[in-house]
């Protein structure tokens, strides 16, 4: 379990150039660091100083993106990594936690689950979003104006979806929720994160026994029969779907609202046409680009890229944000515009690791936006701008409040 | 045009049915891409080449036929 023992601080690239830390101060909600647009056009791949001492590389320009998320010769092995967020080392992943796995691995694991995601598959589960989107609807007017579109609207909406998919019985959903947000708090306080951690685990391993003995109509028991999996393992996969699947998809829909109700023009048209629905959410993941950290890979090799040479054991920083905002892809995208075509962007990633649940993703954002739309033909924020507290602290871009009126 | 598939490199993200549902389309089982027409109709044309370069792995190409 030693991370670290390999790696030690190199000099920076030059004397000129002591590198900094990575951007992550935002002028506003919705921009991110003016100092990721300077760099795209200057220098889109530069060096960063990661908290743990190491010299790091950052890329911002969309072209280099795709490049080293779909290059096998950049690992997504987080024990390899050095986060450009905190000295502490990562862990290898957990059994089943094939997001920080390479091939064969990756492969094995992510295989079993490919046939539960697919297009068609998520379209049928569209009724079902539609109903608990239905109710959530319902419980939301039941608070009264100065509800909180968070609490009541956007976390309990990818939480029931991806609990039924798996087969989480309702009444646990609370205790996955307050586990789920202590999880994304790492930064600020490991200690609560790892707690919750194990929470979790305990919970699912109870859960995985029971389909064991008496398999459902799910995720779960699916994988139970069929893969030949350990406990650890089928606690891992469960695990990976439901936090990257919960608070990702939640701050979407939080985040997303707010942008919308912060842009007038664009929620009138999208009130006045619902068909735009489709291309909107596109543009939403592209501009909110709620992943801002950025995705982190480390290099198995030397990899010479973009006139330079990335040494075995570099982490490398992809910045989704300064990617989705580039003029040489999007043409001038500094502003949210849901009939700009916006597909082709990295807010699920890019290469063998792209997001596994991105079309249920698509389907909650549609269903829950246009639903809100519709339902509340005076929606707005209940609070000025700038006192809606955006969660500047986590891994994911979101609000921790979003309160509204109709 | 006539297309050409992967499946050992496709890792399933759908982007390819989104682009062109009538030409593509998920194996059931194992999420994996299946192609639904042996040529690209003239009106898909535009939605396959978006396909080809969406697609996160690579798994898609054309060629003449
Ligand atoms: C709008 C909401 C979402 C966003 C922005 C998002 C974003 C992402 C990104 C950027 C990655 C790639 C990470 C990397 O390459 O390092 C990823 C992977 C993943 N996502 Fe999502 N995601 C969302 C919703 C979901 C949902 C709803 C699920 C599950 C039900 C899910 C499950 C996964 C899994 C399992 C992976 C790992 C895939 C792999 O390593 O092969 N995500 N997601
Ligand atoms: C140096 C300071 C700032 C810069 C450079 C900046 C930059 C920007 C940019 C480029 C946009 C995009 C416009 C669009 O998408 O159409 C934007 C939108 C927005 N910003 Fe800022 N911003 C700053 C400060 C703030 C602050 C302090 C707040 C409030 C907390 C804020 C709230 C908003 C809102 C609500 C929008 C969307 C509505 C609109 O276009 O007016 N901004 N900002
Ligand atoms: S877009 Fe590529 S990876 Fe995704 S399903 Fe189609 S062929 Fe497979």
């Amino acid at each position: 379990m030693t991370t670290e023992t390999t790696r030690e601080s190199r000099p920076a690239g030059g004397p000129a150039h002591e590198p900094r830390p990575l951007p992550l101060a935002r002028p506003c909600p919705f921009t991110p660091p003016a100092e990721l647009t300077d760099l795209r056009g200057r220098q889109p791949l530069s060096r960063i100083a990661n908290p743990d001492g190491t010299t790091g590389w950052l890329v911002t320009d969309y072209a280099l993106a795709r490049k080293v998320l779909s290059d096998p010769r950049f690992s997504a092995r987080q024990e390899l990594m050095s986060s450009p967020l905190t000295d502490r080392a990562f862990e290898p992943a957990m059994p089943g936690g094939f997001l920080f796995m390479d091939p064969p691995e990756h492969t094995r694991y992510r295989k079993l689950l490919t046939g539960q995601f697919t297009v068609r598959r998520m379209r049928r589960l569209e009724a079902r979003v539609e109903e608990v989107t239905g109710r959530q609807l319902a419980r939301l007017r039941a608070q009264g104006p100065g509800a909180d579109l968070v609490e009541h609207f956007a976390l309990p909406i990818p939480s029931l979806m991806i609990c039924e998919l798996l087969g989480v019985p309702y009444e646990d959903h609370e205790f996955f929720q307050s586990r789920a947000v202590a999880i994304f708090r790492l930064v600020q306080d490991p200690e609560e994160a790892s707690a919750a951690y194990a929470g979790l685990r305990t919970y699912l391993l109870g859960l995985v026994r029971r389909r064991r003995e008496e398999p459902a109509d799910d995720i779960l028991s699916d994988l139970v029969s069929g893969g030949g999996l350990t406990d650890d393992e089928l606690i891992g996969m469960a695990l990976l779907l439901l936090l990257a699947g919960h608070e990702t998809t939640a701050n979407m829909i939080a985040m997303g609202t707010f942008a919308l109700l912060s842009h007038p023009g664009q929620s009138a048209l999208l009130r006045e046409d619902p068909s735009l629905i489709d291309g909107a959410v596109e543009e939403l993941l592209r501009y909110l680009s709620i992943m801002h950290v950025g995705l982190l890979r480390a290099a198995l090799e030397d990899v010479e890229l973009a006139g330079h040479v990335i040494e075995k054991g570099d982490t490398v920083t992809v910045s989704v944000a300064a990617a989705n905002r580039d003029p040489e892809k999007f043409g001038p995208s500094e502003d949210l515009d849901i009939t700009r075509p916006a597909t082709g962007h990295v807010a699920f990633g890019h290469g063998i690791h792209q997001c596994l649940g991105q079309q249920l993703a698509r389907i909650e954002m549609r269903i829950g936006i246009n639903g809100l739309l519709r339902e509340f033909p005076g929606l707005r924020l209940d609070v000025p701008v700038s006192e809606v507290p955006v969660r500047k602290d986590m891994g994911v871009l979101g609000v921790h409040r979003l309160p509204v009126t109709w | 045009m006539k297309i050409i598939a992967d499946a050992g490199r496709c890792i399933g993200a759908g982007q390819c049915v989104m682009a062109a549902d009538s030409v593509f389309d998920q194996d059931p089982a194992t999420g994996e891409v299946v192609l639904l027409v042996a040529r690209v109709p003239a009106d898909e044309v535009d939605a396959v080449l978006d396909a080809v370069s969406t697609c996160p792995t690579g798994a898609l190409a054309t060629a003449e036929d």
